[in-house]
């Protein structure tokens, strides 16, 4: 159990990555950008891959009527993200202090998992509807208008994760590294669950 | 009969084919294009880089172009010397300034020879210098932005043309004088030439971290022709030596009075020398009249300040500093070999190459051997200094460069080739013919301790039958040979815009990663900047009107401008917001007695409209931005100069 708990103090600590290392990153890349424009999604706000990204999106975007890229305190998610991480993460490490003192079970451990799970459930839907409103609630002068063949306007919505090609960009959505520790810390603490039910077995027979 | 007749003429046509192919190839020797795949070793595919770039005089252009090798692409011309409506150089209100000079503004320059800047021997990517021959003048260019930064005028100085070759840790700049003149200018007979008539070499100093010049030092020398120069480098470093030509000081028909002296000189300066000489307070400060110009990057523009003073050293006043020695027969080029053992002087009427060496040079001295003097500078011994000499290695030497492998290579003008040599036994190992008539030929790094002797280029003046004609005028075509292996092999043929006299050429690492890709808005530092929308304005002062614009896809903030009145003195200060590498927007208005702007993402450039007419006219963007670009316009309403119409503009709304 002691091992266990270990790991679940890891597991947790690595979701303080996300308030260094982007959560999640979107790249477009066009026959005029050989060097794809990119945005990194922090927990606290979106930054450019370069320089200037954000700003050359923006001015791309205008052609289609996009909303320009949100300021972090233009979305409350910016906000309230940190303290959830920040709060999981605590809360993590706590069930892992008592949990190496023996004070709470092994079932905390999952517990923990099942609440960052829906946490971050909430938060890729919560994300996805984002994108959904970013890339189909367009400014009705936009200067150029795309229609389906069902004749109804085009969305341009990035992928949530994955590639998809918007007119003339080939957009792709993945998480980053502040995403990938946060995932290995979850695995963390599912491991760290069936290490404890292991040894809590063991002691039983 | 009819048939055999025929089918004769058809086999005379396949002969003829094929031995037209025979003696393609055997003329061609190696060099059959299709016999051992040359056109692989040019060819650049699309999307991939050059290996070097290449920077080549413009000549009476008095711009720069430059190219990459091996494809013989030309990438882009940089303004320097010349007004160049393209961008808006030397018309723009920022860029005016540095053609400035103190005869005023000179919008012409006959730019010549290109030299990169240099750090312990070594090509270092910062800067090119270019001299400007006619009003003397040298420039820096930037290598980061390729835009020029500063242009310093040269006194005392006629026909720049012994320039601008920069020493190893690119201490100086040398300029020296091909003419020489009265010093100071004044109203005298010119027959008088003789023996009143001086020449300045000229070193200019250049800051390590800036860049910027400064005229240190100008060595009053004999009024002799100062023709080409080299620094010395290695074991030389600290010398300067310098072909002379007129050693006659004709005035007159010097084709003719000019080539009597069986030998002129090289004339070696100890710059090192007279530096200290300076250092301790040596030479005398003497009143000059010369424009420095500088362009600064974060206001966008160039201020010219006139300088009123020079100093000027007397070279027998700081004895050991020069020394000529003799060298057949009006010799043009004088080459450094890398090792800065061996100087080519190349005596351009001279059945030899005649070779010195610095070594003998130096112990002639120190014996004090000398074979006489010229008003007070010692002249060396012919015999003493020698190095050896290349026997008949064809008609009207030139110039040399080096493989960095102990190769040599002189482009002769008359015979039209390239002759490789050896340094040391100075046997000539092979010989290539040029089309035709070539002058200069660069070695990538040749010009430094360190050759990149891959490639060499030869540019020639004469082109004809060459290329497709374009009528009597053809640009002058240079080739590329590569030189890895024993024998030169001719690469390719390509045309070069202007007189290419010389070029600086390097391996293109270095450069390409410091390229600047845009101008950051937040260091635009420019007094008439709008750095958004809403900076934007229009100020009459008097009869001056302000217009603060800007531009982004694709729209002109303001679009619609009223209140200008006929007499009026309209500026356009124009900026760009666009922060995405290679998005320049232009700008131009109707009947504007000026040029076009083409302003970089960043950058704001400013041009003066004077409207002669009441009417309304448009503006546009002259570089294809967007899918909307043809919508990127505006109007700007003249009124009689005696109206009431008021100032007003409008983005996006009509004006009230």
């Amino acid at each position: 159990m002691k091992k266990a708990s270990i790991i679940m103090i890891i597991g947790s600590l690595l979701l303080l990555g996300l308030f260094k290392f982007p959560l999640w990153n979107i790249m477009l890349g066009a026959p005029q950008y050989p060097d794809p424009l990119g945005m990194n999604i922090h927990i606290d706000g979106i930054k450019g891959v370069s320089e200037f990204d954000l700003q050359n999106i923006d001015g791309l975007n205008h052609y289609i009527g996009m909303k320009t890229i949100p300021k972090a305190e233009e979305m409350w998610e910016f906000s309230v993200f940190p303290k959830v991480i920040l709060g999981m993460a605590l809360l993590g490490v706590i069930i892992g202090l008592l949990g190496y003192l023996n004070k709470v079970s092994y079932k905390y451990f999952l517990g923990w998992f099942v609440l960052m799970s829906v946490l971050g459930i909430l938060g890729m839907y919560d994300f996805n509807n984002w994108l959904a409103d970013y890339g189909g609630n367009l400014d009705p002068h936009a200067i150029i208008k795309v229609t389906n063949p069902d004749g109804s306007p085009m969305s341009y919505k990035p992928p949530l994760i994955g590639f998809k090609k918007l007119l003339n960009f080939d957009v792709t959505s993945l998480p980053h590294t502040g995403g990938y520790l946060m995932f290995i810390g979850m695995s963390f603490t599912l491991i760290a669950f069936w290490l404890g039910r292991k040894t809590s077995v063991k002691k039983i027979t | 009969m009819k048939n055999i007749l025929t089918s004769s003429i058809a086999m005379l046509v396949i002969l003829l084919g094929f031995t037209g192919c025979n003696n393609g190839n055997q003329s061609g020797g190696k060099s059959g294009a299709l016999s051992n795949n040359i056109a692989e070793k040019v060819y650049v595919a699309p999307g991939e880089y050059d290996s070097h770039y290449a920077f080549i005089s413009g000549g009476y252009s008095g711009n720069i172009t430059v190219y990459g090798l091996p494809s013989g692409r030309m990438f882009k011309e940089i303004p320097v010397f010349s007004q160049f409506a393209t961008s808006g150089y030397g018309y723009s209100e920022e860029t005016k300034p540095m053609l400035n000079t103190s005869h005023g503004f000179v919008p012409w320059g006959d730019s010549h020879h290109p030299d990169i800047s240099q750090s312990k021997g070594e090509l270092d990517g910062r800067w090119v210098f270019i001299n400007e021959n006619n009003t003397p003048r040298i420039a820096r260019i930037s290598l980061t932005t390729f835009e020029t930064e500063e242009i310093i005028e040269v006194p005392n100085s006629a026909g720049n043309h012994s320039s601008s070759f920069v020493t190893e840790n690119t201490e100086y700049v040398v300029a020296g004088t091909r003419f020489s003149v009265p010093i100071p200018q004044r109203d005298m007979p010119i027959k008088d030439y003789k023996g009143n008539f001086q020449g300045a070499l000229s070193f200019i100093s250049v800051a390590p971290e800036t860049g910027n010049m400064d005229i240190k030092f100008q060595v009053l020398m004999p009024g002799f022709n100062y023709d080409l120069s080299h620094p010395g480098r290695g074991k030389s470093h600290g010398w300067f030596f310098f072909t002379t030509y007129n050693t006659e000081e004709a005035s007159t028909l010097l084709e003719v009075n000019a080539s009597q002296n069986d030998k002129d000189f090289i004339a070696a300066v100890n710059w090192k020398k007279i530096e200290e000489y300076v250092n301790n307070g040596g030479g005398k400060m003497m009143p000059a009249n010369y424009a420095h110009n500088l362009y600064d990057e974060h206001t966008h523009t160039a201020t010219s300040t006139i300088k009123k003073e020079v100093r000027v050293v007397n070279p027998i006043d700081v004895p050991g500093a020069v020394y000529f020695i003799p060298t057949p027969k009006s010799p043009h080029g004088c080459d450094v070999d890398p090792s800065g053992e061996y100087i080519v002087g190349n005596g351009k009427l001279s059945a030899n190459l005649t070779v010195h060496s610095f070594t003998k040079m130096l112990d002639a001295i120190e014996k004090e051997k000398f074979a006489g003097e010229a008003y007070g500078i010692p002249i060396l011994n012919f015999e003493d200094v020698l190095a050896g000499v290349v026997e008949q290695p064809g008609l009207g030497p030139l110039h040399t460069e080096f493989d960095g492998k102990g190769n040599a290579y002189t482009t002769f003008f008359i015979s039209s080739e390239v002759v490789k040599w050896k340094i040391g036994t100075w046997e000539v190992i092979d010989r290539k013919p040029t089309y035709y008539s070539v002058g200069h030929l660069t070695i990538p790094g040749g010009n430094s301790g360190k050759p990149q002797g891959k490639y060499m280029f030869a540019m020639n003046k004469i082109t004809k039958d060459r290329y497709l004609p374009t009528g009597p005028e053809m640009e002058h075509s240079a080739q590329l040979y590569d030189i890895s292996g024993d024998k030169m092999e001719l690469l390719l043929d390509f045309p070069t815009h202007g007189e290419p006299h010389y070029a600086a050429a390097m391996e293109a690492s270095i450069i390409k990663e410091q390229s600047q890709k845009i101008y950051k808005l937040a260091d635009n530092k420019h007094p008439y900047a709008a750095k958004s929308d809403a900076d934007t304005k229009v100020v009459r002062d008097g009869n001056e009107v302000h217009i603060y614009m800007t531009t982004i896809r694709s729209h002109f903030s303001p679009d619609n401008i009223e209140g200008v009145k006929v007499g009026d003195k309209v500026y356009f200060h124009v900026t760009n917001l666009e922060q995405d590498f290679d998005v320049p927007h232009g700008f131009a208005v109707l009947g504007q007695n000026n040029s076009e702007l083409l302003i970089m993402p960043g950058q704001t450039k400013s041009s003066v409209w004077e409207p002669k007419q009441v009417g309304v006219w448009p503006f546009y963007c002259t570089d294809f931005c967007s899918a909307l670009h043809q919508e990127m316009q505006g109007y700007i309403r003249v009124s009689a100069a005696d109206s009431d119409v008021p100032i007003k503009w409008s983005l996006g709304e009509d004006i009230e």
